[in-house]
């Protein structure tokens, strides 16, 4: 090192600062693109996206009242074969409800009406709480004193005490933001529900 | 006293230790830290857990490098590994038992550290990075928590982790692709048991470790506070050594050794004779495997996490839920800045700070207790009501805190 190097006089601090910066950016831009593999890892692989097969569901042993549980896509869906005393219940409760017309709801078209359902007797649902993820109780005795002195049938999520009808039509004043998801779904037979794809356009 | 106190900080010539001190700064690190760290002499039992959860800390590393040897991180053969261990390895429900102890004695002591530094006022100036150091290892210490949890792969390990990954998903725009990202997987599934083992086994304890340095660091730099809340930086004999000071070694050293062995024993009783903690420590439920059809019919978390539980319950909106257990912890961070009083000890602050925070301790624990049970419109009320006085403490703290009636505060430690 020279001594006139040393004492600095002859050192260009404005040009140091452009290197130093340039190299600073070109640092940031290589560490955001380092950071792309690293982030994108975590994204479902190809395997895990590829397991959503739709499954077969045989309602013909289903007693009306109650309920069956399949699993799809590593989800509960439910089925609840409803009483006509639980699908008239369902109207009086539109008043107490948050989304009584699931407008903000998610369903197929086709089940966005007044039950929630292609056939009114057979609710098929995702037993999914739209607040945590738990799974709801399915719990259709009317007046059950834990869940509420009016309850009329429903389902009850223990985790956090949101309340959903038998549409899995969300309650006000409730954690949950909105009804129960319905999935794509069609009668193969009149006893057999494929559920995953839409009637028509194959799989959802 | 130890051969390494030496007057000068150096080592005898020609000794072993010359040898390394010259490649290595071995005596003055040592004197920095340990050997000539002056700490003020009035500490209490408040101070044991300080060096209590180091030792928790070291627990859980050692027993957790042990399971990690026979643990199995995937969905098909996790719960069965433990099983394994708690049944055909050798000594490998000790080992197992003093993991899951350790992990909640490591809160207990935490929190009980954490409590000290509100009643002594350890978080304020000029201590406000030690705080938010400590901060942060308590943020750190519940993610490795959280996901050391679902590990066994049990029902409640299952349900627990989903509950909390769906809290990513109520943030508006981001959050539904945020947990999907989170989980790896449209459930979660084998994908997110093992980068959750990752996560538990490597990130997170690396992270915690250089936190808990950088924690130490940070004290020995401005100095510990003590009961009285004075500064004995400030007085200093003819040798610039403050006069209400005395070397963390051997004084504390020892102290802390008399902690750690009452602890232990505590621990000891515990891990032997109720290992599950009444269904606190290990939920029954997590006995049965996962089945992702069918949630228990009551979820709580482990108990170290209930009060932030109870909050997020107490909110009926997803977001909002969200947003206030997110803010019961993120508001801590602020403590140093919201007390605006410069009396640091409780025992010279005024009525209104000892209400306050009597009031504040009353909800956590109130609030813990709810997160524990089941939700019904009564209890939930009950959590709106705690989860109000909760936030009235630090919302109410900065207007009575600045123009507090205090006592006098003495010059040196009484």
């Amino acid at each position: 090192m020279s001594t006139e190097e040393q004492s600095g006089s002859s050192v260009n601090l404005q040009r140091r600062k452009i290197l130093t910066g340039a190299t600073g950016v070109v640092g940031a831009t290589g560490a955001t693109f380092l950071a792309v593999p690293f982030v994108s890892s975590w994204q479902p692989s190809e395997k895990a996206k590829a397991a959503g097969a739709p499954v077969n569901a045989d309602i013909s042993q289903l007693q009306p009242g109650q309920m069956l549980t399949v699993a799809w896509r590593g989800k509960p869906v439910w089925i609840v074969r409803r009483t006509p005393d639980m699908i008239n219940g369902l109207a009086p409760l539109d008043q107490e409800l948050r989304d009584p017309a699931s407008e903000k709801s998610e369903q197929p078209q086709y089940c966005q009406n007044s039950t929630r359902a292609i056939n009114s007797e057979y609710l098929v649902v995702v037993g999914v709480c739209t607040h945590l993820g738990c799974a709801p109780l399915y719990r259709p005795a009317i007046g059950s004193p834990d869940v509420g002195a009016d309850w009329q049938g429903g389902f009850f999520c223990p985790c956090h005490g949101s309340r959903f009808d038998l549409a899995g039509r969300v309650f006000q004043s409730v954690p949950a933001p909105t009804n129960l998801e319905i999935p794509p779904h069609h009668y193969l037979s009149d006893s057999v529900i494929r559920i995953g794809e839409d009637a028509t356009e194959g799989e959802a | 006293m130890s051969e390494f106190e030496k007057k000068e900080n150096k080592a005898k010539q020609g000794t072993l230790l010359a040898w390394f001190d010259k490649r290595y700064p071995l005596v003055s690190t040592w004197n920095e830290h340990v050997g000539e760290y002056y700490a003020p002499k009035n500490f209490n039992f408040w101070y044991f857990f300080g060096s209590l959860a180091l030792l928790v800390l070291v627990n859980q590393l050692v027993t957790g490098v042990w399971l990690t040897m026979s643990y199995k991180p995937s969905a098909a053969e996790a719960f069965n590994s433990i099983e394994y261990i708690m049944r055909d390895v050798d000594w490998g429900w000790l080992i197992r038992y003093m993991h899951s102890t350790g992990a909640s004695a490591f809160f207990i002591v935490v929190y009980l550290h954490m409590m000290r530094g509100l009643l002594y006022g350890s978080y304020k100036e000029p201590r406000e990075l030690v705080w938010i150091i400590g901060m942060l290892l308590f943020l750190v210490l519940m993610a490795e928590a959280f996901m050391g949890y679902l590990l066994p792969w049990g029902q409640m390990s299952y349900w627990g982790a989903q509950v909390i990954i769906s809290l990513f998903g109520a943030i508006p725009v981001v959050g539904p692709d945020l947990a999907l990202w989170v989980r790896g997987d449209f459930i979660i599934s084998d994908v997110t048991l093992n980068r959750f083992f990752a996560l538990h086994v490597i990130a997170l304890p690396l992270v915690l470790l250089i936190l808990v340095f950088m924690h130490i660091v940070a004290l020995h730099q401005v100095g510990s506070n003590n009961p009285d809340g004075v500064e004995i930086k400030k007085i200093k004999n003819d040798k610039g050594l403050p006069m209400d000071g005395i070397p963390f070694h051997p004084y504390y050293s020892v102290k802390d050794s008399m902690g750690a062995v009452f602890f232990i024993t505590l621990f000891a009783i515990v891990m032997f004779y109720m290992p599950e903690g009444g269904g606190y420590f290990l939920e029954p439920p997590n006995f049965e495997p996962a089945n992702p059809l069918k949630t228990p019919d009551h979820i709580a978390p482990v108990w170290y996490f209930t009060p932030f539980y109870a909050i997020l319950r107490a909110i009926p909106d997803k977001f909002l839920g969200v947003v206030a257990m997110g803010g019961a912890i993120a508001v801590l961070f602020a403590m140093p800045w919201l007390d605006r009083c410069k009396v640091k000890s409780i025992r010279y602050r005024g009525l209104s700070f000892k209400l306050l925070l009597t009031m504040f301790v009353v909800s956590f624990v109130v609030l813990g207790w709810l997160g524990t049970q089941p939700a019904t419109p009564e209890l939930t009320k009950l959590a709106q009501i705690f989860t109000a006085l909760y936030f009235m403490f630090f919302l109410v703290l900065p207007f009575t805190s600045k123009n507090e009636k205090t006592k006098p505060v003495p010059e040196r430690v009484q």
